[in-house]
Formats: structure tokens, sequence, C-alpha cells
């Protein structure tokens, strides 16, 4: 889509600048006079909405970090000092703290999204891998920034994330001991973490930059998944865009402010307003709700695979969670890109988003608690279906959908007949 | 609009999910009661925090610390005794006198001697014991936690916290057994804690003349601590109120300028 630039420098200086440094023409065809289907619907907006709040996060945490002390014994008073004594701490540590939770919401619709869209198929490779890659950027950040307030559920959070890679055999301990900078989470974990988490978000910006320079060599996808044939099929990004995006960057931020200012810990857990305890374990540790699906992808392989252990085998089937997304592109074989078309793998993809709400369920219980009770055993204790098999039911359903549905579905479904074009569809007349 | 119908509903889903009460822990989920700074436009009741506060000071101060809160704290804005006459806090002679009627560890002097004078505005309340060992020793081993955040360290803290105080009561269960030292309670996780009923009809003598029954004792020193953990709740809701109020106009203004825009283009 970025055919030839169409800028015309008109002033003197505008001229001047566009021989030696053309950054007015990139901004001018990149985001003025974009052409852009016109057929975006708003689940489009929030790649808008994440640029929003990545600044957002920038910059509330460049002054949180102002007055944050990233030791153990002080990190936990600093951060109430800045909410009871900084002036408007409360604010900007709330914004800071929910702006992450609202980051990731925007997050998932944006690649779920993507997945019903199937915005990741060619040419858009490169621009998904470069999705997923700011997405697991995001998780690396999220979790150490969770660690930053050094409550009980920071620490003991850190403990059980970190404890993880001691699953990996031969070198996992060894790293183990590298990630934390001794035999324990510790004041050499929490100077890392806050070191990091300084600076992962600057990768972000930068990814986030390659993002859409790989937006902008196909141009944006589209609901019907049919890409522009002539001028009709597109509009200019600005006003067009500029005011869709604007409007619901407005809604999501009276979202964001309801929780800001009347729900500021409502996202967050009770124990970490509890200084952090080496000694003392809290009863269920949990992680920030955006890790809960994965955790519960974690926590339900129970049973030993050949020579792989329980343990490793929850990293594993953790981490590749994540990862397949890198090798999504090519495993799904439907040319057809929108789900529009695609009556029954559009039944498997709804499916899907079910399993991974469910799976944030289970990541929130108890594995042994039950999802619903059938009767008693002998002692009178309830039994029925417990969570975890709950969520080795959906982690199947989740690899599945990945490693069976997609690649079969696409050499097996007949999609319904699509439009000739975006105008067309728009318009509603002849179908192809 | 069906957009942020399912966003906000999948928000309230999520939001459920991590407050789950904790049920298979055998604790009793705290009774719900209708606090006077609860919704958008609740405020603090001054006279119950005023009340809430020498319930700290007579009944709690004996075992438990209160380190973030100081004196000053108490006549900020949205603290009881602010005042318009004082809009610097470390002036208000009420906070001054409370201040005063604590004796604050302070030093060293010029011979390098730790001394003791009258408290002053900037002072936080000072701890009733002198180290975490200390509090144990002198409590059968259990440690009292610090109030500041206890109302937010604690699921539905508020009312959690009035139904642990009101929770004595109880007959204790058959199949518990109350081991010395140690008390019943349903509230409390597990059942047994080593805090003894701290409040009982009539403990303390309200200044303002209040009758000090269980009830009315429980409400206030929960208000107290609600204050205590979150001092900037009526700032906060005031500004989200406005807030609120700009972004609705800006949306309706904006959503305006998009019909206005898109009104002869078919998409």
């Amino acid at each position: 889509m970025s055919g030839p630039s169409t800028y015309e420098p008109k002033t003197g200086f505008t001229r001047w600048m566009d021989q030696r440094l053309p950054i007015i023409r990139l901004g001018y065809d990149s985001f003025v006079d974009f052409p852009t289907p016109r057929n975006l619907n708003y689940w489009w907006t929030f790649g808008g909405i994440l640029a929003i709040f990545l600044v957002i996060q920038i910059i509330s945490g460049i002054v949180l970090a102002m007055h944050y002390v990233p030791h153990e014994s002080m990190a936990f008073e600093s951060l109430e000092r800045i909410r009871r004594d900084v002036k408007f701490g409360w604010l900007i540590q709330s914004m800071h703290a929910n702006g992450a939770s609202f980051f990731f919401v925007a997050v998932y619709i944006h690649m779920f999204r993507g997945l019903y869209y199937g915005s990741y198929k060619a040419p858009r490779e490169i621009l998904w891998i470069l999705g997923v890659v700011i997405y697991l950027l995001m998780m690396a950040t999220g979790f150490m920034g969770y660690v930053l307030p050094w409550g009980q559920m920071s620490y003991w959070g850190a403990m059980v994330i970190t404890n993880l890679i001691g699953a990996l055999p031969f070198i996992g301990d060894a790293i183990r001991e590298w990630l934390w900078g001794g035999f324990s989470v510790g004041q050499a974990t929490l100077s890392r973490f806050f070191s990091l988490h300084y600076l992962l978000p600057f990768v972000i910006a930068a990814v986030v930059a390659l993002h859409i320079w790989a937006l902008h060599v196909p141009g944006n996808g589209n609901p019907v998944g049919i890409e522009p044939k002539s001028k009709k099929d597109t509009l200019p990004f600005h006003p067009f865009y500029t005011v869709k995006d604007g409007f619901a960057i407005i809604v999501y931020l009276i979202v964001f402010a309801a929780f800001v200012f009347f729900l500021p810990n409502v996202l967050g857990h009770a124990d970490n307003f509890i200084p952090a305890d080496p000694l003392s374990t809290p009863a269920h540790i949990v992680p920030e709700w955006y890790y809960l699906p994965f955790y519960a992808i974690l926590r339900a392989i129970t049973f030993d695979i050949g020579p792989i252990d329980a343990k490793l085998g929850g990293v594993i089937a953790m981490f590749g969670a994540i990862l397949i997304l890198f090798v999504l592109p090519w495993l799904d074989t439907s040319k057809v890109r929108s789900m529009r078309f695609r009556p029954v793998t559009r039944v498997f993809f709804i499916l899907f988003v079910l399993a991974c709400l469910g799976l944030g369920w289970c990541g929130a219980k108890n594995p042994d608690d039950l999802v619903f009770a059938i009767g008693h055993d002998a002692e009178g204790v309830a039994t029925g279906f417990k969570f975890v098999w709950f969520a080795q039911l959906l982690t199947f359903y989740y690899f599945a959908y990945f490693l069976i549905v997609l690649p079969v579905m696409g050499l097996i479904e007949k999609p319904l007949d699509r439009p000739a074009s975006i105008e067309a569809a728009v318009l509603g007349t002849a179908k192809a | 609009m069906k957009m942020t119908r399912i966003f906000v509903a999948a928000l309230a889903a999520l939001g459920l999910s991590g407050l789950a009460w904790a049920a298979s822990s055998g604790q009793r989920a705290p009774e719900h009661h209708h606090w006077h700074n609860a919704g958008p436009f609740g405020t603090f009741d001054r006279e119950a925090v005023q009340r809430g506060l020498q319930i700290y000071q007579e009944v709690c101060a004996s075992c438990h610390s209160l380190d973030l809160i100081k004196f000053r704290n108490l006549g900020e804005t949205g603290g009881p005794f602010e005042s318009a006459e004082f809009p610097n806090a470390n002036d208000n002679p009420i906070v001054m006198q409370i201040a005063a009627g604590y004796m604050i560890e302070d030093g060293p002097d010029d011979a390098g001697d730790m001394f003791e004078r009258p408290g002053l505005p900037s002072d936080a309340f000072p701890s009733p014991f002198a180290n975490p060992q200390q509090a144990r020793g002198s409590n059968g081993g259990a440690l009292p936690p610090d109030l500041s955040l206890i109302v937010k360290a604690r699921s539905h803290g508020a009312d959690y916290v009035r139904s642990l105080l009101l929770g004595y009561d109880e007959e204790v269960p058959e199949d518990v057994h109350v081991a010395a030292g140690q008390h019943y309670n349903p509230y409390f996780p597990g059942g047994l804690l080593a805090m003894a009923s701290p409040l009982s009809e009539g403990i303390v003598t309200y200044s303002d003349g209040t009758e000090a029954t269980m009830e009315q004792m429980s409400e206030d020193i929960v208000t107290f601590l609600t204050w205590a953990a979150d001092p900037h709740m009526e700032a906060r809701k005031q500004m989200g109120v406005m807030v609120l109020l700009y972004l609705f106009i800006f949306a309706i203004l904006v959503y305006i300028a998009y019909r206005q825009i898109w009104a002869n283009v078919k998409h």
C-alpha cells in the first residue's frame, strides 16, 4: 500500500527540509495521506489505543521512578510515600498500575482481532511476528514491574516464576541463580528488575516502530480480508481514521478513568499491601490476571511425559503456548483471511476465545477446587470436576486449535463466497 | 456500543474472578456493611474518623503500630481535623495537641545521647514495641500487624475488619480445639487467632457523647482505618467525577465530528 509519495512541500522551510531530512514527508505519508481500507470496524482501533497506553505507561513510569527506591527494606514504604505524600502521586501510581492492566486488555483484543481476521497471513507474517515479540516483551516488563512494590505477591510471584526456570535440565539452576543475582529472590533481584523494567519499555517502543513500519508496507488488513484494489477501496488515514480512532481511544479512557479513580485496587491483590516477607508464604500465590491463562497451562501438566517430568512439561507447555504464535502464519493453511467467510472455523475460533477465558478462570483457582460438585466420597468430602481437569481440557483445546483445527480446516473447509472488492462489500453489490 | 458492552462485561468478569472469596480455607465471608465512604460520591464521616482515632489511641495502639500515619495527616485535606483556618496541617492546634500527647525518641544530641521530646505534627504515631521480636514476645508469639494498610491488605478489608471485631461471640464448633492463648473467630482464616476480642461495650467513653456500643465502635474504628489506608480517597473521587465528565463531553464532541466526517462515506 505504500505507493509513491503524494506529499508536496508548500512553504520554503518544508521544501528546504524535504531535501535534507524528509521527515515531514514520512509523517504525511504514514499518518495523513496513508491509504486505509474504508471498511475497518472498531476492532481496528486497538492499535491506536495501545500506542496511547505505551505513552501513558512510559510517562507515568518515569515520574514514579523519580520517587521509587529499589531497596528491599525501602521499596514498599517508598511506594506508600508516593501514594500519600508525593503531589498527585496517588494518581500517577494508580494510572501506572491500572494502565498495565488496560494495556493488556487492549493487547489481548488486538491479538484476537488478528486471529479472527487472519491478520497474520501473507504478506503480513513479519508484522504478526513483531507483534508477538512486543507481547513477550510486555509480559516480561509487566512481570518485573509487579515485583517492584515488594509486597507479598510481588515477592512470591517472583519466586514462583523464577523457579520455573530451574525446571530446565542441566542449565536451569545456573540460569535461575544468574537471574536472581544470588541464591534467592533478594536485593540483587530487585535492583536488576528495576533496571530492566525501566529499559524494556523503550525496547518495546523500538519494536513498535518496526511493527508500524511492517504495517505500512502491505497496509492494513480489513474485515473482509480482501486487499484494496482501487482508490475507491481506501480512504486517507486523516481525517477518517484519526477521528474514528480518537473516539475509540476516548471511550477506552473513560473505562480506564473509572478504574483509576473509583476502583484503583480492584485489579490488584490485597496481599500486595503486606510488605514482602520471605518467611511467610501466602496461602494462594496468583500472578497478575493477564498471566492467568498461562499459569493455568503451567499447572495443567501434572503428569510425566517420558523423560520430561511434570514440572518441566508445564514450563514447556506454558512457553510453547506463546511461542506457537510465532509459527501461526504457517500453521493456518487457509487462503481465506477473514473468519467471516469460514463458517466452521469461526465456531472453533469462538470456542478458542472461550477456552482462553476459561484458562484464565482456572489460573485464578486452586487446582483441586471443584468447578462443579457431583457427590461426596466416603468421608463426606465433596467430589466433582476439578479445576485442574478443566485446565487440562482447555489446554488441549488451546494447542489443538493451532496444531489441528487451523491446518486441517484450511484444507477441508469450503469458504463462503467473498465479495469482489472492499467497495463491493461496502456497497453490497455483485459477489464474485 | 456493542463492543463497549462486551468489553465492560469482560473486565467485570476478570475483576470478579480476582476477588472471589477464598471459601476453601474454612473462613466465613465477611458481612456486607454499608459504609459512608462507599460509592463514587462517598465521603468520610469526619466524626466517625475522629471517634475511630480515639479507639485506635485507647485500645488498638497498645499492640498495633500505625507506622505510615503522621500526626499532620490528621489535619490534611480529607483528614478528620481538616480545617479551612489552617491550610498547613502543622499549624493546626488540634493536630499539635494530639502530637504533643506522645513522647518521641529523638537524637542523638550533642553529647551523643538519645532523648525523648513531645511529639510534633511531622512525627509518625510511635510504635508500641521497639521491634517485631518484642511485639511477638509480648503477644504469645503472634505479631500484631501494622494497621496503616490493614483495610487494603485484606480482601473486602473494611467488611472483614468489622466482621472480625464483631465475630468473637460465635459459639466454638465442636470440631475446633481452642488452645490456651487462642481465640475462636469464624471470620479469621483458620478460625483461631491470638488476639482476644479487643472491644467490649463501653470500653471507651466517646468525647462527643456518642454511645459506645459494639456496632458503633466497630464502624468507627474501621472508618478511621479506611481513611488511614487511603487518605486521599475524597480528592481521588472528586477528581474522578470531573475527569469522567470531561471525557464524556469530549467523547460526544468527537463522535459528532466522526459522524460529520463520515457522513457521505459508505463504509
